[in-house]
């Protein structure tokens, strides 16, 4: 499987991670590395290997459905950059 | 040509648990803002989700009353995209393995002016748990966005339909059915207003008779039936609008205008890998017991579908008094209690409760929860039409009383409230006098007396006219101020004409 730049920008910016020009084509090469050490696991026959979510064979535990948190906005918020009438408020995001 | 609207639906229930689906912050409506956001819900570093067990269990019973498969182990991935009211970066949802797939539903199609058009079986493709976002707001706060994160981490259970639906009516027969169903087995409060129960909807067309979908547009956030029918409506014509004109359909996430009744592009559709999900390495395997589901299972209610079948078929109602009585739980088990009352009239027991009780509470606008008659008390004045005590006409004016009277709070010393007085029926009968003349000597005076008056129409009656004898049993229902029971009437004058 073969990769191109745009896909590396793409992919990026999708991770809102920055990357300039110079760094494009080194991370490209990067990735295509790591590609080809895929490209060459999947020669493995994995048929009778159901799919691994977790690393660990252990199970989730679940709570008990009651309210244990209690009201600590004020807290919270004391490290918060801008506060107002007890919303977060950020740079203006409309789609 | 002829078109076919094809329709999917994409409803997130947000599930009836006290606590979110991922920490201990509540998930009560109304608080003031971030008031119930703790720091899982905020992704401050170094905390870590933990499955609710209650919303897992609601899932669960989801898929119990939809025939669907129970996954076990079910995964939980992480769907990432950026957005404030989302503050990990990315939202955690299920994927691959989601807890229900499969399923169907059974849905009952009104047909047009308000006839059965008969069923429909509409399949599932998947319910899966997922935590909702927070909500910005965007006005007011000097050109920032405010962001209020206590509907953040709040439990939802996505249930996605196959494209099975042909027609907004359709489509909203669907949402209704499933509205009332999560209500019924108590997973979702259904409160739409509150945006505990809210449709996508998947809109493409076709030409008839083709079996090859169309280019869908979604349709985010249909808070109500009658938006959702609107938005299906304007869209399907929109996109044969857009064929007609040699056009292409774009996939497209679109928005509902009800101002100005149409849909707006929102964005073009991502492409699912644009999410990156990936299985969410903070949870483990969800494993649901075999023994946990037998247990759920054993404790779930009739269910709407079984129960109109039942109805129809133990009752001898029809399909729609049958479904009319299940649209929730609250309504059925108050329709099973007055039948208890009077096993010999089911019948009549549904036409009182689908006539005057939705009648009554939809005229006040309440629930059916907040109906001040009790079912022993509508069975009682039920109880006095069969042993002909009262006729049905004067019934209903019995009842207009009991309601006002049941609804009246206590007030004061020594005045008590009529909700609940069992023989509530019988006292305003009693006290004013409504009981049917029964006693034929008095009916017979009653009948000489009407004759006497009324020479014309015997003589018209006489001379063959049958008209003239149904205006003599109107007087003599006048003169006994319709208390007399009309075939008794009958009988009477018939006999008195012809002597």
């Amino acid at each position: 499987m073969s990769l191109s730049l745009d896909e590396v920008k793409r992919i990026a910016n999708l991770a809102r991670i920055e990357v300039v020009e110079e760094e494009g084509s080194a991370i490209l090469a990067q990735l295509t590395d790591i590609f080809s050490l895929i490209e060459q696991m999947q020669a493995v026959d994995t048929s009778a290997v159901s799919p691994m979510s977790h690393s660990q064979d252990v199970r989730q535990r679940l709570r008990e459905d009651a309210v244990t948190e209690m009201d600590q906005h004020e807290l919270f918020q004391s490290i918060a950059p801008q506060v107002e009438m007890g919303l977060y408020l950020v740079p203006k995001v409309i789609e | 040509m002829q078109w076919e609207t094809v329709i999917g639906l994409e409803v997130h229930a947000q599930l009836s648990t006290r606590s979110k689906i991922f920490s201990g912050a509540s998930t009560a409506y109304g608080a003031s803002p971030n008031a119930q956001a703790c720091t899982v819900d905020l992704a401050l570093p170094g905390v870590l989700p933990v499955l609710n067990h209650g919303a897992v269990e609601r899932a669960v019973k989801l898929g119990l009353a939809v025939g669907g498969k129970i996954n076990s182990p079910s995964i939980f991935a992480r769907k990432n995209y950026f957005y404030p009211d989302l503050p990990k970066g990315y939202q955690i949802s299920q994927y691959e393995t989601p807890v229900v797939e499969g399923g169907s539903i059974r849905i009952r199609v009104p047909g047009a002016s308000g006839a059965d058009g008969g069923e429909k079986v509409v399949r599932l493709v998947r319910a899966h748990l997922e935590e909702d976002a927070g909500k910005s707001l965007h006005e007011d706060f000097h050109g920032m966005t405010g962001i209020d994160l206590n509907r953040a981490g709040t439990p939802l259970l996505e249930i996605v339909s196959e494209p099975d639906m042909r027609s907004s009516t359709e489509a909203v027969a669907y949402a209704k059915t499933l509205h009332s169903l999560v209500r019924w087995i108590g997973i979702c409060d259904g409160n739409m207003q509150e945006g505990s129960f809210r449709c996508d909807a998947n809109v493409s067309v076709r030409p008839r008779g083709s079996d090859r979908l169309g280019t869908r547009c979604e349709i985010k956030n249909l808070n109500s039936f009658r938006f959702l029918e609107k938005a299906i409506d304007y869209e399907a014509r929109r996109q044969i609008e857009l064929l007609e004109d040699g056009g292409t359909v774009q996939q497209q996430t679109r928005l509902y205008d009800p101002e100005r009744d149409e849909t707006r592009a929102m964005r073009s559709k991502e492409d699912a890998q644009d999410y990156r999900y990936f299985p969410d390495p903070d949870l483990l395997p969800l494993e649901i017991s075999q023994s946990w589901v037998a247990e759920l299972k054993s404790a779930m209610p009739e269910l709407p579908q079984d129960m109109r079948v039942r109805l129809e078929r133990d009752y001898g109602l029809s399909g729609y008094d049958a479904a009319n009585l299940t649209t929730d739980r609250e309504t059925a088990e108050y329709y099973e209690m007055v039948v208890s009352q009077l096993p010999s009239d089911p019948k009549l027991c549904a036409n009182w409760v689908t006539g005057e009780i939705f009648g009554y509470l939809n005229d006040e606008g309440k629930s059916f929860g907040e109906c001040p008659l009790s079912p022993a008390q509508l069975a009682q004045l039920l109880v006095r039409i069969k042993d002909g005590t009262i006729s049905g006409k004067i019934a209903k004016e019995v009842f207009r009383q009991m309601w006002a009277k049941a609804s009246e709070p206590a007030s004061g010393a020594g005045s008590r409230s009529q909700r609940g007085v069992e023989n509530l029926a019988d006292e305003i009968i009693e006290s004013q006098g409504l009981k049917q003349i029964s006693d034929s000597g008095e009916l017979e005076k009653l009948i000489t007396r009407v004759i006497a008056e009324n020479s014309r129409s015997v003589d018209e009656f006489r001379a063959g006219k049958e008209k003239a004898f149904n205006a003599l049993v109107g007087q003599v229902m006048k003169a006994a101020k319709g208390k007399a029971n009309p075939a008794q009437v009958n009988e009477i004058l018939k006999k008195k004409l012809t002597e």
